[in-house]
């Protein structure tokens, strides 16, 4: 059950007819906490970070999400991150935060096609038609603390610590399977 | 499942999203050296078993991650109120179950 990281390869994991599975390749990852005035780590992001929990901004490759009152994930292409961590490092003094680089804790399942949010309610108690195209939410996955980021009406992310990988995996294709399944019965 | 109104996030999410944190309201003494044995054991170890609203802290674990504060009746399981932690206790009798 428990793989090693190195066995995640990126690339397909399940296709049916319904939905479609895959691990996204390693992507740079910041976390970052901040509060008070934002408007310096906007300037330093090169993007207008969300005041609101859910929402996201993107900007020059790189997007946000508001976690919570003062947290945010940042996605960026790995070459871009140690710009970032500089970019911001300039700022401490000022403005005290955490700023993390966690581009090594975290794996990204991509869930698309039209049965996409028939699987995520496998696992996501959320009432998902409320997280908004566009949007997303850190939310539970039977268990497992994910990061949902839904990137259209049928497609989604999921970002998960690298240990529940293995177990998600497993999940995100039985319940890939069964969709299927139902479907063809239906049919 | 109950469904519990996080104040932070504004909204009305499930409880799996969330931890219970127990009794809310329990202040630390400044001077905990200065403090009675029975008023520390008090601090340490005595809790209210309310029957019917009670004060206890939640927190939203898979989502925000933040503590709030909560009134929930023992006896129906319904929360009255959520409220941001470090705001003052609301007045009981302004609750009533029709609240989120």
């Amino acid at each position: 059950m428990n793989a090693p990281v190195s066995a995640l390869t990126p690339g397909p994991l399940v296709e049916t007819d319904v939905v479609r599975v895959s691990l996204e390749a390693p992507r740079g990852r910041l976390s970052l906490r901040a509060r008070g005035e934002l408007a310096p780590f906007d300037v330093a992001l090169g993007l207008t970070l969300p005041r609101k929990i859910g929402q996201r901004a993107a900007g020059d490759g790189i997007e946000a999400l508001c976690l919570g009152p003062d947290e945010w994930m940042i996605h960026a292409p790995e070459a871009q991150v140690g710009a970032l961590l500089s970019a911001c490092a300039t700022l401490y003094e000022r403005h005290p935060h955490s700023l993390v680089d966690v581009s090594g804790r975290e794996t990204t399942y991509v869930v698309d096609g039209p049965g996409a949010l028939d699987l995520l309610s496998v696992g996501c108690p959320r009432d998902l038609d409320r997280i908004l195209p566009g949007e997303g939410r850190r939310t539970v996955f039977d268990g497992v603390t994910v990061i949902l980021w839904r990137d259209g009406e049928t497609t989604a992310r999921l970002d998960v610590w690298h240990s529940f990988a293995p177990y998600l995996s497993e999940l995100l294709e039985t319940g890939s399977r069964e969709l299927a399944a139902d479907a063809a019965a239906a049919r | 499942m109950l469904l519990i109104h996080c104040p932070y996030c504004d909204e009305t999410l499930p409880e799996a999203e969330f931890t219970y944190a127990g009794q809310a309201h329990v202040v630390r003494p400044a001077d905990p050296s200065g403090e009675s044995d029975a008023d520390w054991e008090a601090f340490l170890f005595l809790r209210d078993n309310a029957k019917g609203p009670h004060f206890e802290r939640w927190r939203h674990l898979h989502g925000c991650g933040r503590f709030f504060n909560a009134v929930r009746d023992t006896v129906s399981d319904r929360f009255l109120t959520t409220y941001e932690a470090g705001l003052p206790r609301p007045d009981l009798s302004t609750l009533t179950e029709d609240q989120p």
